[in-house]
């Protein structure tokens, strides 16, 4: 391991560089700018193999992304907010032709209002395409995620495109301590891509891109259902391997002092970081305060979810987007369906927080605690620190 | 300093390089077995603007990611911000202030109207120009900082900080030995009540 000062952004370039994949294709956006700025130099320079496609918007980059990919090629790209919006319309197409394309997503909030900092509005809006979606807590979470990310993604057994994110601005651009696996034990564990098809392996040709209507469409989408079934199984293993051989734990969700807690929030992001200090102090005072934060949203570990809430007195899920649906934000919806079949339910509220990067800090955290002690008192969905 | 975070905020106006300082003086903190955070508060990006930037040290893992509003060292890298920004704001009474002025600490704590904390100033603008032929005051501010904070070993971190400009400025090694040399100048020149 090597000790080293780096921001969100630096550390997934530096997990590009040392990934190496085939081809690069990206448009530049506040607050990913830097991710791609900084790969490309590392084109320039030599330190990578990769073509480097520079296009002329994102729509384009992950058109190329999926060509490419379409060719067998190793292939990521990052993008934030309006670039990730522009790439919705190909971002099923990645799916469901199961190119496992590898993205660095910078959570930022969608426009309008314009605005450049972080909320998960836009990560969110893509979480029906058939992606897998990993959180970041931090600089080291980002580091570590992309790296096994090739590895999910790539899985025989799930063949999914793949989006790691980090908050806007928080982690992005914030500088922390990272511990980097050295270059070539990097180029070892990810290994080299064996694709089973190419678009340019003429001995066994493909059809990419046909039309599907009422005949096939179904029975083509329900591989993409499978894998995603798949990567649960995967994305555990790679996570035991990656802990084995480098020292950290990963799995669907982090447990922060919850086994024993009667009170606990759901969290996603670097969030869940400030809710780590809020937590201590809680127990200090003595309520049995614990946290149960998100590292995989898709496919979403509803399951093991469920068996680790069930039985609290009560839960605050914290979502830092809105569904418009008037009952609650994408992750609460989630949680609160997961633990409908559970015996022994807490109760289970949601506070939306953070849109358009408004801070969340410690005491906001420990008021969230103070409301969902006094269970049934407190509306089911709450908005947190916004001017009323 | 067990389990406690130090927090820092720098004031600068855009291209000062409040940032720069910020992030340099984490990977100084980081080559002291620190552990540490260094972000910036991202508003209009324009040249001349008021910015700031932020710095958390601990000997612990920091977990926080959450604004700073009541740091115990605040610097300030323009002093033409005085009075425009409110850059005592959330300082506490043991709290430290360091400015880069020609003024004494004494007419810096008058002109603010400032009851606690500690006032530090140093010519850092003048330092830079003499050393590095440039008024970038942001470098000579860390051995300001050192000083008054007494937070890392300075000749270690002055080594640390020569490694890292060396491998920056490889092609310019005179940019390398004059920002070293004011980093030292502005640790033994800068005042205190």
């Amino acid at each position: 391991m090597i000790t080293v000062a780096k921001t969100g952004n630096e550390a997934m370039a530096e997990a590009m560089r040392q990934i190496n994949p085939d081809v690069v294709a990206a448009y530049p956006i506040t607050p990913a700018t830097e991710i791609v700025m900084i790969f490309a130099k590392y084109v320039a320079d030599g330190l990578v193999d990769t073509e480097y496609i520079p296009v002329e918007s994102e729509h384009s980059a992950m058109s190329a992304c999926v060509g490419a990919a379409s060719a067998g090629a190793r292939v990521m790209t990052g993008t934030s907010s309006q670039g990730l919006a522009l790439m919705y319309e190909i971002l099923p197409i990645a799916s469901a032709l199961r190119l496992p394309i590898i993205m660095c997503e910078v959570n930022r909030a969608i426009s309008g209002p314009i605005n450049i900092h972080c909320d998960h509005s836009d990560t969110m809006a893509a979480r029906d395409f058939g992606w897998i979606q990993i959180f970041s807590e931090n600089t080291q979470e980002a580091y570590d995620n992309l790296l096994q990310a090739v590895r999910i993604a790539e899985d025989k057994r799930v063949m999914l495109p793949i989006m790691v994110t980090t908050d806007g601005f928080i982690i992005s651009h914030g500088m922390e301590k990272l511990e980097m696996i050295e270059d070539p034990i990097v180029k070892e564990y990810i290994g080299e891509k064996k694709p089973e098809y190419s678009l340019l392996d003429i001995e066994k040709p493909t059809t990419v891109g046909a039309l599907d209507l009422t005949d096939y469409y179904f029975e083509h989408k329900m591989p993409v259902i499978e894998a995603m079934k798949n990567a649960k199984d995967v994305i555990l293993e790679v996570g035991k391997d990656f802990e084995k051989k480098f020292g950290r734990q990963y799995g669907f969700y982090e447990k922060y002092k919850l086994d024993d807690a009667e009170f606990a929030v759901v969290v996603l992001g670097s969030a869940s970081g400030t809710a780590k200090v809020a937590i201590d102090q809680l127990r200090a005072s003595g309520v049995k305060a614990g946290m149960l934060k998100i590292r995989v949203f898709r496919p979403f570990p509803a399951e093991e979810i469920a068996k680790e809430l069930t039985g609290k007195k009560a839960i605050a899920v914290m979502d830092r987007s809105d569904s418009f649906n008037t009952c609650g934000g994408p992750v609460f919806t989630e949680i609160r369906s997961a633990l409908f079949d559970s015996q022994n339910k807490p109760s289970i509220t949601n506070f939306v927080y953070g849109l358009g990067g408004r801070d969340i800090n410690v005491e906001q955290i420990k008021n969230i605690f103070e409301s969902i002690r006094n269970v049934g008192k407190v509306p089911v969905v709450n908005y947190i620190g916004v001017r009323q | 300093m067990e389990n406690e975070i130090l927090e820092i905020r720098w004031h600068g106006r855009g291209g000062q390089g409040a940032k720069t300082a910020a992030l340099l003086f984490a990977d100084a903190a980081l080559s002291s077995g620190k552990h540490m955070q260094a972000f910036p508060e991202y508003g209009p990006e324009r040249m001349g603007a008021p910015v700031a930037a932020f710095n958390r040290i601990s000997d612990n893992p920091i977990t926080l990611h959450c604004g700073i509003t009541s740091p115990k060292i605040v610097i300030v890298l323009d002093a033409s911000l005085m009075g425009k920004v409110n850059v005592a704001d959330g300082l506490p009474n043991d709290g430290i202030l360091i400015v880069n002025t020609t003024l004494a600490p004494s007419e810096i704590r008058k002109n603010i109207s400032l009851k606690g904390a500690k006032v530090y100033t140093v010519d850092a603008s003048g330092i830079s120009k003499k050393e590095m032929g440039r008024e970038i005051p942001n470098t000579p501010m860390l051995g300001a900082l050192l000083k008054a904070s007494g937070l890392l070993d300075f000749n270690l971190t002055l080594k640390e900080t020569e490694v890292k400009l060396n491998k920056k400025f490889a092609a310019k090694p005179e940019i390398v030995a004059g920002n070293i040399k004011a980093i030292k100048r502005a640790y033994e020149e800068v005042r205190s009540e």
